[in-house]
């Protein structure tokens, strides 16, 4: 398929990232002006442009029947880049609404630096070229570095974002030299030319596998795949909340949408080595991070494990290497997607009223605000995949894919794993309903409860309404196939 | 002309001595200098295909890594500069505050 020549309409393609930028930067003029107290109007602004953009890209940026290559075969405008962008400007809109819980955080930076970050995300899930690629993650993660160590008078958000900035830039130059070789191999950027160029040169598997493998590097890194993941814990427990939030749930879907691309679409030749690959991947992500959250006594610390174990899930997806494990994969980051944020924004909502983010801290929280208490139990359950909560529809569809694929072994891993997490989420339920001698009332603000009212009512519809969906999640999964 | 593997050698060279460099060394500006000499063991590979293929847009490449490369710097020294007036080191070592 060869790029379409520059027209104007295609324009409209990217009006969604258009837009981004354009809130960014009025965000950021109107910083200039608006006086410390009413940083929650710009809140406020950045969170309903979001849902603006989001229902003007959801009626715009359509993709056709076709696929599209668009700007020299810069990005390719399909039914995944539509769906995971939707998944980022949600994500994003809810995290500016938890963050908004205390204001007094949110500056007019704060808030660009996040939409910035979300642009990155939506050009990850489109790009077609290397180039692009690197280009869109590294958009991605440089503000999520500045983000993570936000709290410049916090040592430990300081050092959590030294740590992530780190690991980050070491895989991305691991990343970088596998995407040099891969260019080199092949004397393409376009990432469905590669494969063909790859077949005509009769290059040996071996030398692209390495290149492969380096490439995976990156992916794994952003997705928080053992044994990628040793930056999650410690960036998380350190991050402002609703950025460790958004780091696990946005950033991760944005990695899978890379991930997914860049394996169905460049490497279809070596689909058993990466499918194995993928599978050991998921299966250690899913032990390691399960058996780690269980001795955990701070709770982002153990949310954090159970994003590693819940990467390890949406792998097996991957790994099946069939439109059911890619359709399981979306429907699956996007139930993840509102449930881990549910479970952050309720973390960020007592932590700063108690004061500490030990277990201990969520004690009595059935008696201070019966409400919050059920939605951390919904968001609980979810997590651990009961019905009929989104989570278990998820699990459902990862794990179905892999039987199909013939991969019963990592079902059954998956299977046995979600019984541990099971554990330790219940373990953190009956803290919620335990006495305890603060039960002075806990009382949300409006852009909070606003927030968490979207999250616990998709987790509801996802795990119940699953055709709308479901449906758009195999649209995305044909357009790779 | 000197042979393209010689340029290829160079780079997975260079790149094998800056990810030494990040696993070995302690201090974290030393950790960025190594970081930086993996960004342009890519980048010498991705001259070196240029000239190969004749492709120019793996030169503008090298434009957007190094671009790339000194916003990550930008990003991590002004991290480093936090750390610092607290700890008064900045010995990757040391960033030990978190951990569980």
């Amino acid at each position: 398929m060869n790029p379409a020549p520059f027209e104007l309409s295609m324009l409209l393609a990217i009006l969604p990232e258009i837009l981004l930028v354009v809130l960014a930067a009025l965000v950021l003029l109107l910083n200039l002006g608006v006086r410390h107290r009413a940083e929650g109007v710009l809140g406020w602004l950045t969170a309903i442009g979001l849902a603006v953009i989001a229902v003007l890209s959801a009626v715009f940026a359509r993709p056709g029947d076709t696929p599209q290559l668009i700007f020299g075969g810069m990005l390719r405008l399909d039914w995944v880049s539509f769906s995971f962008r939707l998944l980022f400007l949600l994500g994003a809109a809810i995290t500016v609404l938890v963050s908004l819980e205390h204001a007094r955080t949110i500056t007019g930076e704060y808030l660009a630096l996040l939409l910035v970050s979300t642009l990155g995300m939506s050009l990850m899930a489109s790009s077609a070229n290397l180039i692009m690629l690197y280009l869109a993650i590294e958009t991605t993660s440089l503000p999520l570095y500045l983000l993570a160590g936000y709290y410049v008078e916090n040592q430990k958000s300081v050092e959590s974002g030294i740590k992530y900035m780190l690991y980050g830039a070491v895989t991305s130059a691991v990343m970088l030299y596998g995407f040099s070789l891969l260019f080199g191999l092949s004397g393409t950027a376009n990432l469905a030319m590669i494969p063909f160029r790859l077949t005509q040169t009769g290059v040996s598997p071996l030398l692209v596998g390495g290149a492969l493998f380096l490439t995976l590097v990156g992916f794994g890194f952003k997705v928080s795949a053992a044994p990628f993941h040793f930056w999650a814990p410690d960036v998380y427990e350190g991050a402002p909340t609703p950025i460790a939030g958004f780091l696990s749930t946005a950033s991760k879907a944005a990695g899978f949408a890379v991930l997914v691309r860049v394996l169905l679409v460049t490497f279809p030749q070596l689909a058993s080595f990466w499918t194995l690959v993928v599978a050991i991947l998921a299966a250690l992500s899913m032990i390691v991070g399960n058996l780690l959250a269980l001795t955990q006594r701070n709770i982002k610390r153990l949310l954090a494990y159970s994003s590693i174990a819940q990467a390890g899930y949406i792998l097996v997806g991957v790994a099946a290497d069939s439109p059911l494990g890619v359709a399981g994969m979306v429907y699956y980051l996007t139930s993840y997607l509102v449930t881990n944020l549910a479970a952050f924004a309720i973390v960020w909502l007592v932590a700063q009223q108690v004061g500490s983010e030990d277990l201990d801290a969520f004690s009595g929280l059935g008696k201070r605000n019966p409400a919050i208490a059920l939605a951390m139990l919904i968001s609980l359950l979810s997590l651990g995949g009961i019905p009929p909560l989104s989570g278990f529809i998820g699990k459902v569809l990862v794990f179905a894919a892999a039987v199909e694929a013939g991969q019963v072994a990592l079902a059954i891993i998956g299977v046995l794993t979600s019984v541990i997490g099971l554990y330790y989420y219940l373990t953190v339920m009956k803290i919620l309903y335990r006495p305890a001698v603060d039960e002075a009332p806990l009382k949300p603000s409006l852009s909070w409860r606003t927030a968490m009212l979207i999250c616990v009512v998709l987790m509801l519809a996802l795990g119940v309404i699953v055709a709308p969906w479901y449906g758009q999640s195999l649209a995305a999964a044909s357009a790779l196939f | 002309m000197v042979p393209a593997s010689y340029y290829l050698i160079l780079s997975v060279v260079l790149f094998v001595l800056g990810a030494l460099g990040v696993l070995l060394r302690r201090n974290a500006l030393v950790v960025f200098m190594s970081l930086e000499m993996m960004f342009n063991a890519s980048n010498l590979a991705f001259i070196t295909f240029a000239r190969m293929y004749n492709a120019l847009s793996a030169q503008v490449v090298v434009f957007f890594v190094m671009t790339v490369a000194a916003a990550e710097v930008a990003i991590g020294l002004a991290l480093m500069v936090e750390i610092f007036r607290s700890k008064r080191s900045v010995d990757i070592d040391q960033m030990n505050t978190l951990k569980g």
